[in-house]
């Protein structure tokens, strides 16, 4: 009995410290948004979170962007880049994973094990010579150097991610489809794929997030404002501060923001399952 | 006979190889021929319109020794001074908040689920540049936290938190550790693998709480904990886009956080200087795989991964 109380005290305190503390941690994303329906003289005389006077002004004029580009523009390169990515990630780094982690060919372990190493790897070693590269094809100011190399499976992460996945279906499958007279192929698309779906969703989840956020690479490759990104339009207006564009740059970071929202709330389960399995960044 | 199976054993591995065809094409044309493609470039002096000029060893003589021709570049040792201060405080915080929150929320709460989702959110927008361009109004010296602290709290002339120099690094760590959301959801996963039995036993055997997380909690996780301190250092050390918003592109104030990724950046692009950002990643990657080592040697003696039942 007494237990059972000194139970029921110590969840009521676990409750009321992770909801004070969730509370503050969330302020800043709440802060932003209640700011962007401020309108842009009152967002830093009024630190409260409900605006005074709710305005939907700074969003119209975000939209427009700065200058002749609108937002609307940095929105759709954005999804054009990350579907791309996300196609070829799901296709090229689910293949690899299927040969390290279905099939048996000589010297596996160690094509493997440079896998591992890739994943390690700082990108700043490559960095360079692959600007120099793209730059001799005349891929500067387009598209092709973020969404090429997806192309190549060069995410070893996503790799690691699905060989650990598929590591754990049971080989009696690839066997009866073999005795059936499936080819290698055939196993991987019919059985092998289709089983792999909660981490290949994983695979859409985080390669969306990253190549949305992926910030240094667009600076790097994108040069005209025509091809620019969403974090790059953002930029435009860090570079272009007077207190007028606050308003408009808090509305359009929401704006950028809920996609994000979106595939994380829709998707939960898988974020938390890829993110257990691998144990990666994030 | 034997012929004919080792035909078959090659027809085999070739139609294996195939499936591998596009990761070791990636792995040839993306990684290995530009690694030492920048590695030849370490060793000259490049601004991309004159061909490479072979230089030796100088663009690392300048970077830790330097003499009257070619002075040290105090920038470069500085930057280094700077990530390392980044990585070794805001690293070991965010795992220990990580760890925490993870064991505060170990019990049989029914709001788990939802707190997890709360918890993760940070994460999942931290970075973006959104989050920063927010960060850079929140302390900036008219900010939001000032409004409150001199409106609230009623502070006087609380500091320009990131224009001045001895601040601007903690707000960068603070939103670094604000994100700590992946490494408590694997802390949250390795304490619901301990055995409920070990903590009962030792309550039985009568240790407190405290000895019960240093004997049972921790040797338990601290595979984990290892693992995720190294890719938690790995990707720190790496963290470009959070310094460049915050400090509108320069490093400032008075390259206080002069991330190391941001000063080969500009190195490189800003000021033209391929050869000497290209000996600054080769740099990068020996600190990163020297650190990796020490540290799984040093796991060793500290990790226990079970006795492999």
């Amino acid at each position: 009995m007494k237990n059972r109380t000194a139970r029921r005290i110590s969840a009521f305190l676990s409750n009321f410290i992770i909801i004070v503390l969730g509370v503050g941690m969330l302020y800043p994303v709440v802060w932003l948004i209640a700011a962007s329906f401020k309108e842009s003289n009152t967002i830093f005389s009024d630190p409260g979170l409900i605006p005074k006077s709710f305005t939907l002004q700074n969003y119209i004029q975000g939209w427009k962007g700065i200058g002749i580009i609108g937002f609307g523009t940095f929105f759709k390169n954005s999804f054009i880049i990350c579907t791309l990515c996300v196609i070829a990630n799901v296709i090229f780094c689910s293949l690899t994973a299927y040969a390290f982690a279905r099939l048996r060919f000589a010297g596996k372990n160690f094509w493997f094990a440079v896998m591992m190493v890739t994943l390690m790897l700082p990108s700043h070693v490559t960095t360079i010579p692959r600007y120099i590269i793209f730059r001799s094809f005349g891929w500067i100011d387009t598209f092709l150097p973020l969404v090429v190399p997806k192309f190549f499976a060069t995410d070893a992460f996503f790799i690691f991610l699905l060989v650990q996945f598929m590591r754990s279906l049971p080989k009696e499958l690839d066997e009866s489809a073999m005795i059936d007279g499936c080819g290698k192929f055939g196993i991987y698309t019919r059985i092998v794929m289709p089983l792999t779906t909660p981490a290949l969703i994983t695979t859409v989840l985080f390669t969306f997030l990253w190549t949305w956020d992926d910030f240094f690479n667009q600076l790097l490759y994108l040069n005209s404002p025509s091809k620019y990104t969403v974090p790059m339009g953002l930029r435009l207006f860090v570079d272009s501060s007077g207190m007028s564009s606050w308003g408009p740059m808090f509305a359009m970071s929401v704006l950028s923001l809920v996609p994000c929202f979106i595939l994380f709330f829709s998707l939960q389960k898988y974020f938390v399952q890829g993110i257990i399995t691998t144990g990666i960044k994030g | 006979m034997n012929r004919k199976a080792r035909k078959k054993a090659i027809r085999e591995n070739l139609s294996s190889y195939a499936f591998l065809v596009p990761w070791l094409l990636g792995f040839f044309i993306f990684t290995l021929y530009p690694m030492i493609y920048s590695l030849y470039l370490s060793f000259t002096d490049f601004n991309m319109l004159q061909p490479p000029k072979w230089i030796g060893l100088r663009n690392y003589f300048v970077m830790f020794v330097g003499n009257d021709q070619f002075p040290r570049d105090e920038r470069f040792l500085n930057s280094l001074f700077v990530t390392f201060r980044f990585v070794f405080i805001s690293v070991p915080l965010k795992l220990v908040f990580a760890l925490a929150v993870a064991m505060l929320m170990n019990q049989r709460l029914r709001l788990i689920p939802f707190y997890r989702t709360l918890y993760y959110i940070p994460t999942l927008l931290g970075g973006s540049v959104a989050i920063a361009v927010l960060w850079r109004r929140l302390f900036a010296g008219d900010g939001v936290l000032n409004a409150i602290l001199s409106g609230v709290f009623n502070v006087n002339n609380p500091p320009a938190w990131i224009s001045n120099p001895k601040y601007a690094l903690y707000t960068l760590i603070l939103l670094s550790v604000w994100q700590f959301g992946s490494p408590m959801i694997i802390f949250l996963a390795g304490l619901k693998q301990i055995p409920q039995e070990y903590y009962e036993a030792a309550s039985v055997d009568g240790a407190g709480k405290t000895r019960q997380f240093f004997a049972i909690t921790l040797p338990s996780l601290s595979p984990i904990i290892f693992f995720n301190l190294i890719m938690q250092m790995i990707s720190a050390f790496q963290s470009f886009t959070q310094a460049y918003i915050v400090s509108g592109g320069q490093g400032g104030p008075l390259d206080s956080t002069m991330f190391y990724s941001l000063y080969l950046y500009l190195k490189g692009f800003a000021f033209s200087e391929m050869g000497y950002a290209s000996a600054m990643a080769w740099v990068l990657l020996v600190i990163i795989a020297a650190l990796t080592a020490l540290a799984f040697k040093g796991s060793g003696s500290l990790v226990s991964y079970g006795s492999g039942e």
